[in-house]
C-alpha cells in the first residue's frame, strides 16, 4: 500500500518506489522501536523481566507497579517536581525577555538599534567557554540555585533573531493603523504583535521548554547539593550508570516487593519523555513557520 | 558593558539625569526626541539584552585567569599572574591533551563526512514522496529524537546494544557470540557518531526540505522535456538549489568544529575511559572544574574558542571566493 503511494518527481519506476519506501520505513522503526521496547519494559511484571533476561517487548501482563513506585514520593518524584518547576519558570521568563527583545530589535527606526542587534548577532557565533561561565555564576552567588539552571541559558540569541525578523515580516499596515488609533509601542507588542504571532511563540516556546526540561549540562556544573537534581541528572545516576533503586531511594513503599528494576529504571525513561511527546504533536505543525523564517532570512 | 546599559536605561526612564551632551544644541533636540519616542522599545529590550550580556559576554572576562594561577580563595583579582606559563604547559605536549585533540579531530571528521551529508539525502528522498500525507507522518516521526535530552538516547541505546540490551539478549538465547558494543573504547567513535545520527539526522532535513521547497517547478519541467532522468534532475535541479543551505551550514559546523558533544561524551566516559573518550571539552570541564587545574582548563578552552571563531571566518571566506554567499557579507 506504501509503495503505491509513494511516486516520484516525474515517472519513477516501481522498483524506486519499494526501494524509497523500504528506506524510510527503516528509518521511522528505528525511531519508533526503541519506544515501544521502553514503554513496554516499563508495564512488565518481574516475572516477565526475569524471563526476557531485561528487556520486554510484549509484556503479557500489564503492571503499573513501577510507575506507582518512582510517584510515591521519593528521589525521583522529587526531581520530577524540579523539572517541572525548571521548565515552567524557565519557559515564561525565557518568552517574555526574548520576544520584548525581538520586538525592541525589530522597529528598524528605532535608537540603538545598530549596537543592540550586534549584541545579539554576535552571541550567536561564540559560546563563552566552560570554565568562565562558571565563574560568572560563582561570583552571582547562583551556585546550588536553581536560579543557575535558568538564567545563564535564558536568552537564545537565535530564537531572538527568528522571533524579530517573524515580527518584521508582520504587515506594516496594522501596525501604523494601532499607531493611528492612539495604541504606544507596548499597546501594538501585546495587542497587534503577539495574537499575530502565536505559532511561531508556540514553537520557540517549544525550544526553550525542551531545553529546559532536558538540561543537563548546567546542572551537572552548577549544582552540588544531590537534593536539587533535576530528573536529567537522576536518571544518569539510575539508568545510565546503573545505581541500584532501593526502599531508601523510592520512600513509601518499604514491606511491598519492589518492581524489578529495569522496570523502575525504564519508568524513570518514559517518565522524562512523555512531557515531550504530550506537547510535541501540538507544536510540530508550526516548525517549518517558526523556524524557516529566521534561519532563512534572519 | 552592561554599565554602558544601566546608563541608557536610566537616561530612558528619567531625562533628567542624562548627563549635559556635548553635540551641538541641534542635534541635542533630535537625540531627546528619539530618545522620548523609543523609550518603550529600549526598555522592551533591556532585560534580554541584560541577560545576554551578563552570560554570554561577562564570562570572556573570566579568561583572564588563562594568564593567572588563579586560587579560588584569592579570587580573580587577587590571583598572581603567570604569564604564559599555562599556555606553555598546553604547548610542551601534554600527552592527555594530545590524546584530547587527537579524539576531537577523528569525531569531527566521522560527523563532517557521516552525519552531515545523511540529511541532504534524507530530505531529497522526502522531496521526492508524492503523497503529502505519508510525508508529513514520516517527518513528525523522524523528528521526534531531536527532541529528547542526550541522557535519554543514552540509555536507549544501553537498552538496544548495551551488553545486557536486548540484542545481545537475543544473541546469548539463540547460543550466539555476544557482542561488546557500548562499553568498546574501540567502537566509541563508531557509537557516538551513530548516536548523533539517530538523534538529529531527521530534524537537520528541516532546512534542505524548505530549500527544496523553493525551488522553481518549471525547472524540473524543463529539464524532464530535455530528457534528464530523475537522477540527473537531482542533480542538476535539487542539488544546485541546496548549494547555499549546504554552504552556510557546512561553515556553522566547521566553527563547532572543536566542539565535540560535551553532554553526550561525559556521560558515556565512565564506561569507556578516557583514553577512547577524551575530547576538549572534556579535558577542560576533568581538569577544571574537577581537578581543580583552573588556568590551564581556561587556557585551553581560550585557544579552543579563538580556533572556533577563526575557523568560521576562514570558511566564510572560502566560500565568498566561490561566489556563495556564507553567513554574512564582507
Amino acid at each position: 500500500m506504501t509503495t503505491r503511494l509513494i511516486g516520484g518527481l516525474s515517472g519513477s519506476s516501481v522498483s524506486a518506489r519499494v526501494v524509497k519506501g523500504l528506506v524510510l520505513a527503516v528509518c521511522c522503526a528505528l525511531v519508533v522501536f526503541p519506544f515501544v521496547g521502553i514503554v513496554s519494559t516499563s508495564l512488565a511484571t518481574r516475572a516477565e523481566v526475569t524471563r526476557a533476561g531485561g528487556f520486554v517487548l510484549f509484556p503479557s501482563k500489564i503492571s503499573f507497579a513501577a510507575y506507582q513506585a518512582i510517584l510515591s514520593g521519593g528521589v525521583v518524584t522529587r526531581a520530577t517536581l524540579v523539572s517541572v518547576f525548571i521548565t515552567v519558570v524557565g519557559t515564561a521568563l525565557s518568552l517574555a525577555a526574548t520576544s520584548l527583545l525581538a520586538y525592541g530589535l525589530s522597529r528598524g527606526r528605532s535608537m540603538f538599534h545598530k549596537p543592540f542587534l550586534m549584541v545579539v548577532l554576535v552571541a550567536i557565533l561564540f559560546a563563552p567557554g566552560i570554565i568562565p561561565s562558571y565563574l560568572v555564576v560563582k561570583s552571582l552567588g547562583l551556585l546550588d540555585s536553581y536560579w543557575s539552571l535558568i538564567l545563564p541559558v535564558a536568552i537564545n540569541a537565535f530564537n531572538v533573531v527568528v522571533l524579530r525578523a517573524f515580527f518584521m515580516e508582520l504587515p506594516g499596515e496594522v501596525i501604523d493603523s494601532a499607531r493611528i488609533d492612539g495604541a504606544g509601542d507596548l499597546a501594538t507588542f501585546r495587542r497587534i504583535v503577539l495574537p499575530m504571532s502565536k505559532a511561531v511563540l508556540a514553537v520557540i516556546g517549544l525550544f526553550y521548554a525542551v531545553a529546559y526540561w532536558n538540561n543537563f549540562f548546567t546542572a551537572l556544573l552548577y549544582l552540588q547539593d544531590l537534593a536539587k537534581y533535576p530528573l536529567q541528572l537522576i536518571l544518569r545516576t539510575y539508568v545510565v550508570n546503573q545505581a541500584q533503586i532501593g526502599v531508601d531511594q523510592l520512600g513509601g513503599t518499604s514491606g511491598a516487593a519492589l518492581p524489578p528494576q529495569e522496570a523502575l529504571e525504564m519508568a524513570i525513561l518514559v517518565l522524562s519523555i512523555v512531557p515531550i511527546l504530550l506537547v510535541y504533536p501540538f507544536v510540530q505543525r508550526h516548525f517549518t513557520k517558526g523556524v524557516l523564517i529566521g534561519a532563512v532570512k534572519g | 558593558m552592561t554599565k554602558s546599559v544601566g546608563t541608557e536605561r536610566r537616561a530612558a526612564t528619567d531625562p533628567a539625569l542624562v548627563p549635559a551632551p556635548r553635540r551641538a544644541p541641534r542635534r541635542r533636540q533630535t537625540r531627546w526626541q528619539r530618545l522620548g519616542r523609543d523609550k518603550m522599545l529600549i526598555i522592551a529590550a533591556l532585560p534580554g539584552l541584560v541577560l545576554l550580556v551578563l552570560f554570554q559576554y561577562v564570562p570572556l572576562l573570566g579568561n583572564v585567569i588563562a594568564f593567572k594561577d588563579y586560587q579560588p580563595y584569592l579570587g580573580i583579582l587577587q590571583s598572581p599572574w603567570s604569564g604564559f606559563a599555562n599556555f606553555a604547559v598546553m604547548f610542551n605536549g601534554d600527552p592527555a591533551l594530545l590524546n584530547a585533540v587527537r579524539n576531537t579531530v577523528v569525531i569531527t571528521l566521522l560527523q563532517v563526512l557521516i552525519v552531515f551529508p545523511a540529511p541532504i539525502a534524507l530530505a531529497l528522498l522526502l522531496d521526492s514522496l508524492v503523497s503529502e500525507r505519508i510525508k508529513r507522518v514520516v517527518q513528525s516521526v523522524l523528528y521526534l529524537p531531536h527532541f529528547l535530552s542526550w541522557v535519554i538516547v543514552i540509555a536507549i541505546f544501553q537498552q538496544l546494544l548495551g551488553d545486557a540490551g536486548l540484542l545481545n539478549n537475543f544473541l546469548r538465547d539463540h547460543d550466539l557470540h555476544t557482542v561488546s558494543i557500548v562499553a568498546n573504547p574501540e567502537l566509541f567513535k563508531l557509537l557516538v557518531t551513530s548516536q548523533v545520527l539517530w538523534k538529529d539526522a531527521g530534524w537537520a532535513t528541516i532546512l534542505f526540505l524548505a530549500a527544496l521547497s523553493r525551488i522553481d517547478a518549471t525547472l524540473y519541467e524543463a529539464a524532464a522535456m530535455d530528457g534528464a532522468s530523475r537522477w540527473r534532475q537531482r542533480w542538476h535541479v535539487s542539488l544546485p538549489g541546496l548549494r547555499g543551505v549546504i554552504v552556510l551550514l557546512l561553515i556553522l559546523r566547521l566553527g563547532q568544529s572543536l566542539t565535540t558533544g560535551f553532554e553526550q561524551i561525559i556521560l558515556q566516559q565512565p564506561a569507556v575511559g578516557t583514553d577512547a573518550s577524551e575530547v576538549l571539552d572534556t579535558y577542560v570541564y576533568n581538569n577544571g572544574i574537577v581537578n581543580g587545574d583552573w588556568g590551564l582548563a581556561t587556557a585551553v578552552g581560550l585557544v579552543k574558542g579563538v580556533l572556533g571563531v577563526l575557523v568560521v571566518f576562514g570558511a566564510n571566506k572560502v566560500a565568498h571566493w566561490f561566489g556563495e554567499q556564507g553567513i554574512y557579507q564582507s
